[in-house]
């Protein structure tokens, strides 16, 4: 694969020319050239005059240049199910959606609960996008001892997930969150009560009452998430609510932050492009946990974003094979892909209806989740090492699963148009056109 | 009017039309069950495969039974002695039997959309015999046959439905196919087994039952799956039956003609009377005879039988 690829050596001269430089933590927004050498920003400014005939370069007008952007909440299966997607795969899905950077959750097989599995990740690293694992909070993300998450924060792991389940137990939870003081590391929670939710499949409500499929209700989401903001005022640990999806859970977090407790929180773009009528006709593609909520909820979750109680949106990346996803809707297991469509699925619903400015979608996609991760990055600076992302917002294009770089196909967007759409990123030294990736 | 519905998956996507016309197409086949000789050749050559993937005395002998009435040939799948039992999913074992060439395919599924799932990707016909809390099309179907056969109408009936309307396919076809048809319909039972937002089905919930039976032309009973208390849904069957039992002494409060229906199978003393079960309104066996022509209807209807039934029913007799 990579010996097909021209990529530019780490020592070239890269000229970006007169893209729209988008980069929030500098309050820049505004077309320059930036000149990249040996990996590094060499120059940002109005005009920069191509120093030799051997550069590199990039005509960037009417393209947005954004720092490169991270997806905090992703799921690349490996070790275990390989067939469904590996950390190379998952890599060349995030480089493909203009994603320079990820973190992938621990829910493997097996899980990701100990630092030889964090090492083993990290070394499947490629060069074109920054895998950055999450450990699991408990042994075998199982509710009963912690795992070695001191020695795993030290071997790379940037924060702790049992993500796909929550940490039922309170006094699990409360003594994660502060044991990681020490190690200035987020528990990012699955905010889910088992027992409420119980066996749910879909939004409870009327439309789950018509279609007979079993509910699962806000409250299942938000008095979890309630929870987890008293520990972390009662710990001074730092907590990361995953995958917000209602009304509910946006004002718990929105109360919690107006009390200073250290909570961050994500959404991710099918809660902002689809509501639970995507299930009508028991499309399995979406079935997903935290279920597809009423447009109430969504317009709640936009608002979140807007007024900041939402600090960054992430896919929640989850591939599964055709052969397992495609069954009765009850059997088919919950999430989609998300890598190579978060971009256009943001910007076609948030910025193009200008509920968010182009500035503030590209820091919830990239200065935002970097801080909360402490992973560095998200700005544009003279002297930094050059990881950035370049987009055409006006692409339109139309989702193809059979196309995406992931090695699953698992969406509820086939078929749709969206707007903007990523042209390369520039990673590690390293120019990767998305184009290229096709 | 003909019939073009490839399948028959739940009554809330027909039509009023739609629904009398399986209902007329069902009175003509309704006379045959009391020939000596009950059968016609109607289907002679059609092959039904009837795949229950969930325990079922009287739906899937009633769909056999109605299939063999109009000489069709079946072949009956259930789960137990089926490459199911071998980790074969639902969409390979329709596959392989459409591939044997059938007509088509009655399904009874644990899975709410089970039968939806094969519709959209299989050529035969799919007719849809219980799937999960959604739907019991012919149920409803059959309900409806035996309401309009003993009170002549649908139109402006008093129909109330007690019971555990939650996990009822039964009550949620009921409630489709009689709005449709202009019946007032009330559901009643306790608010831990009524589903959030069935007031927007077009129907009145009330928790006291003897409130909700005043003035009813029509109460069907439905059963009460034991499990329910231990999953913490009731207190006890005893409080069940003190609030929700369908007794003589409440029924006193119904129109004096009161029709009593139940789908089955029952729990006598639970949620219906044994009196009144087995009383002078109960058309509950009624149902089940009336099932057979309606299932008749919809085989026959899905098998793109139309226009000269009547002559071909007839010349049979003759």
């Amino acid at each position: 694969m990579t010996d097909k690829r021209q990529l530019p050596s780490a020592k070239g001269q890269l000229l970006l020319k007169g893209g729209r430089v988008i980069d929030p933590l500098n309050k820049r927004d505004g077309v320059f050239d930036i000149l990249i050498e040996d990996g590094m920003v060499k120059e940002v400014s109005g005009h920069i005059a191509s120093p030799h005939s051997g550069i590199e370069i990039i005509e960037a007008k009417g393209l947005i240049v954004a720092p490169g952007l991270c997806d905090m909440h992703v799921h690349l299966r490996e070790p275990g199910r390989e067939d469904e997607e590996t950390v190379e795969s998952g890599s060349q899905a995030a480089a493909a959606g203009g994603f320079t950077a990820v973190a992938c959750m621990p829910n493997t097989q097996p899980a990701c609960d100990n630092q030889g599995i964090v090492r083993l990740i990290k070394s499947r690293q490629t060069p074109w996008c920054a895998v950055h694992p999450v450990g699991a909070v408990t042994k075998n993300l199982a509710d009963e001892e912690l795992a070695e998450m001191g020695d795993m924060r030290l071997s790379g792991a940037v924060a702790f997930s049992n993500d796909g389940r929550p940490v039922a137990s309170a006094n699990l939870m409360r003594r994660a969150l502060d044991y990681l003081r020490m190690f200035d590391a987020p528990v990012i929670s699955h905010c889910e009560d088992l027992q409420l939710s119980a066996d749910g499949l879909m939004n409870e409500g009327p439309l789950a009452t018509r279609l007979g499929l079993r509910g699962i209700p806000n409250a299942a989401e938000a008095s979890m998430a309630y929870r987890d903001c008293q520990l972390a005022a009662l710990t001074g640990g730092r907590l990361h609510i995953a995958h917000v999806s209602c009304a509910e859970t946006v004002e718990v977090v929105r109360q919690a932050k107006r009390r200073g407790i250290r909570v961050t929180a994500e959404t991710c773009p099918h809660y902002l492009a689809l509501t639970e009528e995507a299930v009508i006709g028991y499309r399995e593609m979406a079935r997903v946990n935290p279920p597809l909520r009423t447009a109430a909820d969504r317009a709640a979750v936009i608002d979140g974003l807007r007024d900041g109680t939402i600090d960054a949106i992430a896919s929640d990346h989850a591939p599964h094979s055709a052969e397992e996803k495609e069954v009765e809707f009850d059997q088919a297991p919950c999430g989609m892909v998300g890598l190579e469509t978060a971009l256009g699925l943001c910007w076609t619903n948030l910025v193009v209806p200008g509920l968010l400015t182009p500035s503030q979608l590209v820091e919830k996609l990239s200065a935002s989740p970097r801080a909360i991760l402490g992973i560095g990055g998200g700005a544009i600076e003279t002297g930094r090492a050059a990881d950035l992302t370049v987009f055409d917002p006006e692409r339109r294009w139309t989702v193809e699963p059979a196309r995406f770089r992931s090695k699953s196909r698992n969406t509820p967007f086939a078929g749709m148009e969206l707007a903007g759409r990523a042209v390369l990123t520039v990673v590690n030294g390293l120019l990767v056109r998305a184009g290229d990736l096709d | 009017m003909k019939w073009n519905r490839k399948d028959l998956l739940d009554l809330e996507s027909l039509s009023a039309a739609e629904i009398g016309m399986l209902l007329d197409t069902a009175r003509s086949f309704r006379e045959i069950l009391d020939r000596p000789i009950k059968k016609v050749p109607i289907l002679r050559g059609k092959t039904i495969v009837n795949m229950f993937f969930e325990p079922s005395t009287r739906t899937s002998a009633s769909f056999d039974m109605a299939a063999k009435r109009l000489m069709a040939d079946t072949v009956n799948i259930s789960p137990k002695t089926s490459a199911v039992q071998k980790g074969e999913t639902l969409l390979d074992t329709a596959r392989n039997l459409e591939a044997m060439k059938i007509d088509l395919v009655v399904i009874r599924h644990s899975a709410s959309g089970a039968p939806h799932f094969l519709a959209s990707r299989i050529r035969a016909g799919v007719v849809n015999a219980g799937d999960g809390q959604h739907a019991h099309p012919t149920q409803g179907l059959l309900d409806m046959y035996t309401i309009r056969e003993k009170r002549g109408r649908l139109d402006g009936l008093n129909v109330l439905i007690v019971g555990d309307v939650t996990h009822s396919r039964v009550a949620r076809s009921n409630i489709h196919g009689l709005t449709k048809l202009g019946a007032r319909v009330t559901v009643c039972g306790p608010s831990t087994l009524i589903p959030p937002g069935i007031e927007q089905l077009g129907v009145k919930v009330s928790y006291d039952l003897d409130e909700a039976i005043r003035g009813a032309d029509v109460v069907n009973v439905l059963r009460l799956q034991l499990e329910r208390q231990k999953k913490g849904l009731l207190p006890s069957l005893r409080e069940y039956s003190l609030l929700f039992c369908v007794t003589e002494e409440r029924l006193k409060r119904a129109k004096p003609d009161v029709t009593i229906m139940h789908p089955g199978p029952m729990n006598r003393g639970v949620e219906i009377d044994p009196q009144v079960a087995d009383g002078a309104h109960s058309v509950i066996l009624d149902q089940v005879t009336n099932g057979v022509a309606v299932r008749m209807a919809v085989l026959y209807l899905l098998s793109g039988g139309e226009g000269q039934l009547a002559e071909a029913i007839k010349k049979e007799a003759n």
